[in-house]
């Protein structure tokens, strides 16, 4: 494998000067778009270097939203640190707890009762789909198109009723917490779920007619901004970034936590344009692959919950022996599969209740990073539709 | 492949490089030595028994007791044989890289991983280890005239930042701490 020459150019003011050789006298241009910008999914910067519509250099400047929350992480007890996870990718916090809880279950070696461990995988699915509606949605949005992202919401909005019922919170769930889920779900929970799906999965198809297979949208999104499978391994890519980009990598299937082995579900990747469907000017690795496979993990998600509905037992919800919880010495790396990609904790016990260090590997920040990779040579317009299909969070950038 | 089949093949090809080697279960990892870990790291990137094609993070930490900071690398490594079935993980392996507090400096490996670039100037910015031979190490997550490194376990909040109060006077009399 050869090495890669990152080409970051630190000192982009500089090179204004090099402008006006030649014939044909071009002249660069600073553009600064962002932090205070639509289509920049947040407080995200980046200082584009064009020559009239052709951008030779996107440097994503982040941090706006830094808080340290691995510096709380490191002074609070697990349980305290849980709604600060939430905190990260604010459109997935559920999966977020998960990720921190069973990183601690690993280190201090927590028993889960099997009723949470089903708790625990429908919410994080729902999440899922709720995170890829918002996705879709805003992705819509970026393109110009304001009427699938009100069709995102309305569903997105039943999926935060049900979060609402079973913990209270809407966004900031806290909900899945060390040993397990930290209340049972109400009364007929589960059927109002199993209604929202029968009425949610005729719902895909129809966002396909919407905005998948729109014209403009097409025009918009295929062939651009595309990754090949070896860059985005390069680069740390997760999620349907790397998805997108052909490589049939899902840590659920690909390195089961939890109790993911016990589901039959496909890993939707990005495919060539002209077969099943798919439009014919789509490149594996684009902007439109990134964003299909979205659309199409959230009719696998479907599939888990109905499984997972079916097997749930009854019995505790959490461990309830868990009582002044220290964490022995020792380290632990655990990943799972978020959104948006792969979240990882590092956590570092020393016996006391507290941990020594906690690190949060957040899959926008390694997902964005590339940005400056792909954008070199497209067009201005492009940037937002490359930026949008990253599908990033700066919350989780940020931490 | 196991960890610590790993440990033994990075042993025999490099012997004393890997000053020590922790196989816990939870989470095994060696210790490399910081004078060779560019070289070892393009071992395990580009020898196919490793072939560690993707590095998933990077976490800085700080061992005030032993006036040490390390650097820890989880990696990855994904196959890439393009069949049409769900690719498992071929094997993952964690190495620390230690290296001394008061002048604190690692070689870099985002030429090999560019995925380290984003990670080694977290590092940087959190815990102040240099990374000698990066392309661009900046601040990334605080802003460029920030002072200290804040993930350090001496770190001192600052009290004051461009007019900003950066603490209050109840939590000077109760530190947090």
């Amino acid at each position: 494998m050869a090495d890669v020459v990152i080409e970051s150019t630190p000192d982009v003011l500089m090179d204004l000067d090099k402008s006006g050789q030649g014939d044909v006298r071009t002249e660069e241009m600073l553009v600064n778009m962002g932090p205070q910008h639509p289509a920049t999914h947040g407080v995200l910067r980046v200082v584009l270097r064009t020559d009239g519509e052709m951008v030779l250099e996107s440097i994503p400047h982040v941090g706006y939203l830094h808080r340290c929350a691995e510096k709380i992480g490191e002074n609070l007890q697990p349980y305290q640190y849980i709604p600060y996870t939430d905190r990260m990718d604010y459109l997935a916090g559920m999966n977020n707890n998960q990720a921190y809880a069973l990183a601690i279950e690993k280190l201090a070696g927590v028993e889960v009762p099997e009723r949470g461990k089903y708790l625990r995988v429908i919410f994080a699915e729902l999440n899922r789909v709720a995170s890829h509606l918002v996705a879709f949605g805003t992705y819509g949005l970026d393109m110009g198109a304001f009427t699938p992202f009100l069709y995102s919401f309305r569903e997105r909005e039943m999926i935060l009723d049900m979060c609402e019922s079973a913990c209270g919170a809407r966004l900031t769930y806290s909900y899945l917490t060390i040993g397990g889920a930290h209340d049972d779900v109400p009364d007929r929970f589960f059927d109002v779920l199993l209604e929202f799906l029968d009425y949610f999965e005729p719902k895909i198809p129809e966002y396909n007619q919407l905005l998948s297979f729109n014209h403009i949208f097409v025009k918009r999104t295929a062939d651009v901004g595309v990754i090949s499978a070896s860059d985005a391994i390069a680069w740390g890519l997760t999620g349907p970034c790397l998805r997108g980009s052909g490589v049939k990598w899902d840590l659920r299937r690909s390195a089961p936590y939890e109790i993911y082995d016990r589901f039959e579900f496909d890993i939707p990747v990005g495919v060539a344009g002209g077969t099943d469907g798919i439009p014919r000017s789509v490149v594996v690795g684009d902007c439109w692959s990134r964003y299909f496979v979205r659309v199409l993990e959230m009719q696998q998600s479907c599939r888990i919950i109905r499984q997972a509905i079916e097997q749930i037992p009854d019995g505790d919800h959490i461990n309830k022996k868990l009582k002044n919880l220290k964490l022995p010495a020792g380290e632990v790396y655990m990943e799972i599969e978020n959104p948006r990609g792969q979240l990882g904790f590092y956590v570092q016990g020393d016996g006391s209740a507290i941990p020594s260090r906690v690190k949060a590997r957040g899959p926008s920040f390694s997902n964005i990073s590339i940005l400056n990779h792909i954008g070199r040579g497209c067009l201005l317009a492009d940037i937002p539709a490359i930026v949008g299909s990253t599908d990033i969070v700066m919350g989780e950038v940020d931490r | 492949m196991t960890s610590e089949e790993i440990c033994d093949i990075l042993k025999g090809e490099f012997g004393e490089a890997v000053t020590d080697s922790v196989m816990d279960a939870r989470r095994p990892y060696v210790v490399i030595d910081a004078a060779r870990w560019e070289e070892v790291a393009r071992f395990l990137r580009d020898d196919p028994r490793m072939a560690f094609n993707m590095l998933q993070c990077l976490s800085a930490i700080d061992l005030l007791e032993d006036n040490k900071l390390g650097a820890v690398y989880d990696f990855f490594c994904i196959p890439q044989d393009g069949t049409d079935d769900v690719l498992t993980l071929r094997h993952h392996f964690a190495v620390r890289v230690v290296t001394d507090r008061d002048d604190p400096h690692l070689p870099t490996v985002s030429h090999l991983w560019p995925a380290a670039d984003w990670h080694e100037r977290e590092a940087f910015d959190m815990m102040g280890i240099v990374f000698d031979g990066h392309p661009n190490l900046e601040r990334i997550l605080c802003p460029d005239d920030w002072e200290g490194y804040p993930l350090r376990k001496d770190y001192e909040f600052p009290l004051e930042y461009h007019g900003i109060p950066g603490t209050t006077e109840h939590e000077l009399t109760n530190p947090r701490h």
